[in-house]
């Protein structure tokens, strides 16, 4: 092997790993384990994937003067909203539970069936949510027919406030 | 110029030079974080489920593994039985497991640490507990604390229960 070569491989042998040390120690932080779980939208069997919503749309949406705001409302844990929950939404009851879904009844109660409609819950992996799902057949039962589900992989502080898109803390 | 450049470059001093970078990498592993470079647990307090109070100073010399699940999150229920084997297991050599339920209600919380058998003190969360341990926006999220009460290690959704346990016993005493 000439000099040169040999420089270069020695040169790959010891960054690779001083980089890969540097990343993992300048930051202060704990380290943080990788999410799991998360499914991709074509693997959900319950929800259409055309009528999920990817969060850079939502937030392309709620920028743009000239489309159709929707209703958004989050259907997950009150408490998780409170932390953070996406600008002008609100809080419509957890969908996994009877309560929950008699306070999403009540909300949307009186709306023009045709209303644009955006749900959102991130409470955890996507395919492990149990409030999404309830939500969206109970607003398909409801008889709307313009509801968009926002998909969220892995949770709303990972896909939504980490990105840093619009978030309002308060219940 | 190529063969130019091959001279000057001496076997010597690449070998010098991985040496060094070798080097580097070997302190860099070895290496522990900074003093002061994880940062406090922010401390608590509230009453469980059992009426008591739970301060996490009060657990100061112990590995506390902390808990944010609520009764709704799969992933939560998946890992809790662990949690109580651990506590069974580890609690003797130093681990307390914290359970803060982020559930809008108490009383399906008080259902499951009953039918869990939850061996470990459980506390209502809220915003303001969430938002100090950086905000939980997503279920479950574990953190370690170590016996000085910094947080060592944070676990935020489905993880694998092995690297926690290995973790946390790399965290107890000898």
């Amino acid at each position: 092997m000439n000099r040169y070569l040999l420089l270069r491989y020695s040169l790959a042998a010891c960054l690779v790993p001083s980089l890969s040390v540097l990343c993992v120690h300048t930051d202060a932080q704990p380290p943080t384990a990788t999410l799991q779980g998360a499914s991709t939208p074509s693997e959900t069997t319950e929800i259409p994937t055309a009528q999920l919503l990817q969060p850079e749309e939502l937030v392309q949406l709620l920028r743009s003067s000239r489309e159709e705001k929707p209703l958004i409302l989050q259907v997950g844990s009150h408490v998780l909203y409170a932390e953070a929950h996406i600008s002008g939404s609100e809080y419509a009851g957890a969908g996994g539970q009877d309560t929950g879904l008699q306070a999403l009844r009540d909300r949307v109660k009186g709306l023009e069936r045709n209303r644009f409609l955006v749900i959102y819950c991130g409470c955890c992996a996507w395919n492990k949510c149990p409030n999404i799902r309830p939500a969206y057949r109970e607003l398909q039962t409801l008889g709307f027919t313009h509801v968009r589900v926002l998909y969220l992989a892995n949770n709303l502080g990972t896909d939504w406030v980490d990105q840093g898109y619009p978030v309002t803390k308060g219940r | 110029m190529l063969r130019i450049v091959h001279r000057r470059i001496s076997k010597r001093r690449i070998l010098l030079l991985t040496v060094f970078l070798a080097a580097g990498n070997l302190v860099a592993k070895t290496e522990p974080p900074a003093p002061g470079a994880y940062r406090m647990a922010p401390g608590f307090s509230r009453i469980d489920l059992n009426h008591q109070q739970v301060r996490l100073a009060d657990y100061r010399g112990k590995v506390v593994l902390l808990n944010f699940w609520a009764t709704w999150c799969v992933p939560c229920l998946t890992e809790m039985p662990r949690f109580v084997a651990w506590q069974q297991e580890y609690g003797g050599h130093g681990l307390q497991v914290i359970g803060i339920s982020m559930d809008d209600e108490e009383q399906p919380v008080r259902i499951l640490y009953q039918k869990y058998r939850l061996n470990y003190p459980v506390v209502m969360g809220d915003e303001k507990i969430g938002e100090m341990y950086g905000g939980i926006l997503g279920l479950p999220v574990t953190f370690l604390i170590d016996r000085s009460g910094k947080i060592r290690f944070k676990y935020e959704g489905d993880t694998d229960i092995k690297t926690i346990e290995s973790q946390m016993r790399g965290l107890l005493p000898d």
